[in-house]
């Protein structure tokens, strides 16, 4: 109990102090952590797009296959790009492994299921009127398209969020394809592992802290939206 | 709108992928040499001297050779002598140097009760363990650490197996923890217990005897192999790592105010 006690008050303590190297792993963190979730945006709306509305074979399977991904670990992910992407691997020329590339791509393929499966069923429940209405209306496929996303933002944040918080916190596929190098691929979890190994927990904790603090808003902002989506006047 | 954001993107990308074409000297080496922080100590100054930044990657010693067989490094700092020879003969790695020693010790309970304390050498420690029948926690992890405690049950003439040989494939510092919740022994770096000891209850009980002693050497993985491999950049670090005056700078190096490696390169102290 007093090392915790011992660890936390000293987290603050390194936190408020302004220590220059905590505070560059977590700008890292967010920069990969951001531009994973913003390109996998893209693809995973057209995907859900296509599983909600498109009507080909396969559909139902796809569904089951993006939910099924939706318990892959991060280590298998992490696993499966380092065997791609090492020197030895069929990606090896890309010299992409232990950079933040790599890291970013792993993020990208771990909050990739979640966006689509979540937007899927946003769109699921969200009333297919919208679109045909947007259509009879005269609008283009692309209108209608961002009419329809307009109808499910709560459920598209929520997805965002979600996903967010997944690969913000992951620390398996991040080691295995960044190798924690100090200012370059070390972001929040994997410093936390290393602290911890290191037996510095007040830093670990101190990086726990960020990282829930983080957390929080992410909730505190999905619960804003959750309020102004509530169907009581 | 979304196509400003989109170009964002590509460019945020393409300057990613810049920075991964520009490679630096990729070194491979145990959490031990990073955790006790020596590398931090020593790399800036090689950086400062040649201005080839040094990314390190601290993992196993197992798979850090992995890492330079696949030639996914540049050059390899571990500790493993029977792995590293291995590694050299398979012409995987060049240039082997010895770099610095530092040692293992065993810890364990404070009662002590299979009476290590006063044993004459690490063979005697083991067996006295092993009679005993008390619990011994092993990294299980095939870690350079891992390795060596294999070597020494052998040499001692015995086959670990058994319900008070508990293998918990671990890092060090969680072995030690877990070592420490189970009041068992365990064998660990000097570093990490260095940095673990004021959080445990368990107690230093026997070292400095030679076969504990800890080698690390450093090798360049071979450029043959791998073509793409920074072999320049590795010599230059190699070199470096065996010149006196950093070779001195090893031996100064104090963790919690202790010398943690001794240098021992060739003709360099």
């Amino acid at each position: 109990m007093d090392t915790l006690l011992a660890s936390c008050a000293e987290a603050f303590h390194l936190l408020f102090s302004g220590d220059a190297d905590i505070w560059e792993i977590v700008a890292l963190s967010f920069r990969v952590s951001s531009l994973a979730i913003l390109c996998a945006v893209p693809p995973a709306l057209l995907i859900a797009f296509a599983l909600a509305y498109g009507n080909f074979f396969g559909r139902r399977l796809l569904i089951s296959i993006f939910n099924t991904f939706l318990s892959v670990p991060a280590v298998v992910i992490g696993l499966t790009l380092f065997i791609l992407l090492s020197r030895q691997g069929p990606m090896g020329d890309f010299k992409l492994l232990f950079t933040q590339t790599a890291m970013g791509l792993g993020q990208f393929l771990l909050c990739l299921p979640i966006l689509v499966c979540m937007v899927h069923v946003a769109l699921q429940s969200a009333d297919r009127a919208a679109w045909e209405t947007a259509r009879t209306l005269g609008a283009s496929r692309t209108h209608a398209f961002f009419t329809v996303l307009y109808e499910i933002r709560f459920g598209l944040l929520a997805a965002l969020l979600a996903g967010y918080g997944r690969i913000i916190s992951e620390v398996g596929a991040s080691m295995m394809l960044g190798g924690n190098i100090a200012h370059y691929t070390r972001n929040i979890p994997t410093a936390i592992a290393l602290e911890t190994s290191k037996g510095a927990f007040a830093e670990g904790i101190a990086l726990g802290i960020v990282l829930l603090f983080l957390a929080f808003l992410v909730n505190a902002l999905l619960q804003y939206a959750q309020g102004k989506g509530s169907i009581n006047p | 709108m979304i196509h400003r954001l989109i170009l964002l993107l590509v460019a945020l990308m393409v300057s990613g992928l810049c920075i991964a074409a520009d490679t630096p000297l990729r070194l491979a080496t145990t959490t031990s040499t990073a955790n006790s922080g020596l590398m931090d100590y020593l790399l800036p100054g090689f950086t400062a001297q040649t201005g080839l930044e040094v990314h390190l990657i601290a993992v196993g010693t197992g798979k850090a050779l992995r890492l330079g067989r696949e030639g996914d490094v540049d050059v390899v700092l571990v500790h493993a002598r029977e792995a590293e020879d291995r590694f050299v003969a398979s012409g995987y790695g060049v240039d082997r140097v010895d770099v610095m020693y530092n040692d293992f010790i065993i810890v364990g309970p404070k009662s002590d009760p299979a009476g290590i304390a006063s044993s004459k050498s690490a063979a005697e420690v083991l067996q006295k363990i092993h009679a005993s029948g008390h619990t011994f926690v092993s990294r299980g992890d095939d870690s350079g650490t891992h390795k060596r405690e294999l070597l020494l049950w052998q040499s001692a003439g015995l086959m670990p197996a058994g319900r008070w040989y508990r293998e918990v494939g671990q890092g060090m510092g969680k072995t030690l923890q877990i070592a420490n919740e189970v009041d068992g022994y365990t064998m660990t770096d000097r570093g990490t217990w260095l940095a673990y000891q004021s959080k445990l209850d368990i107690e230093l009980l026997f070292a400095n005897d030679p076969p504990l002693f800890n080698p690390y050497g450093i090798i360049a993985v071979n450029p043959e192999r791998h073509a793409h491999v920074n072999y320049d950049g590795a010599s230059k670090l190699i070199a470096w790592f065996i010149s006196p005056a950093v070779q001195k700078l090893i031996g100064e190096f104090k963790s919690r105010g202790q010398q943690l490696f001794v240098p021992s390169a060739p003709g360099g102290g």
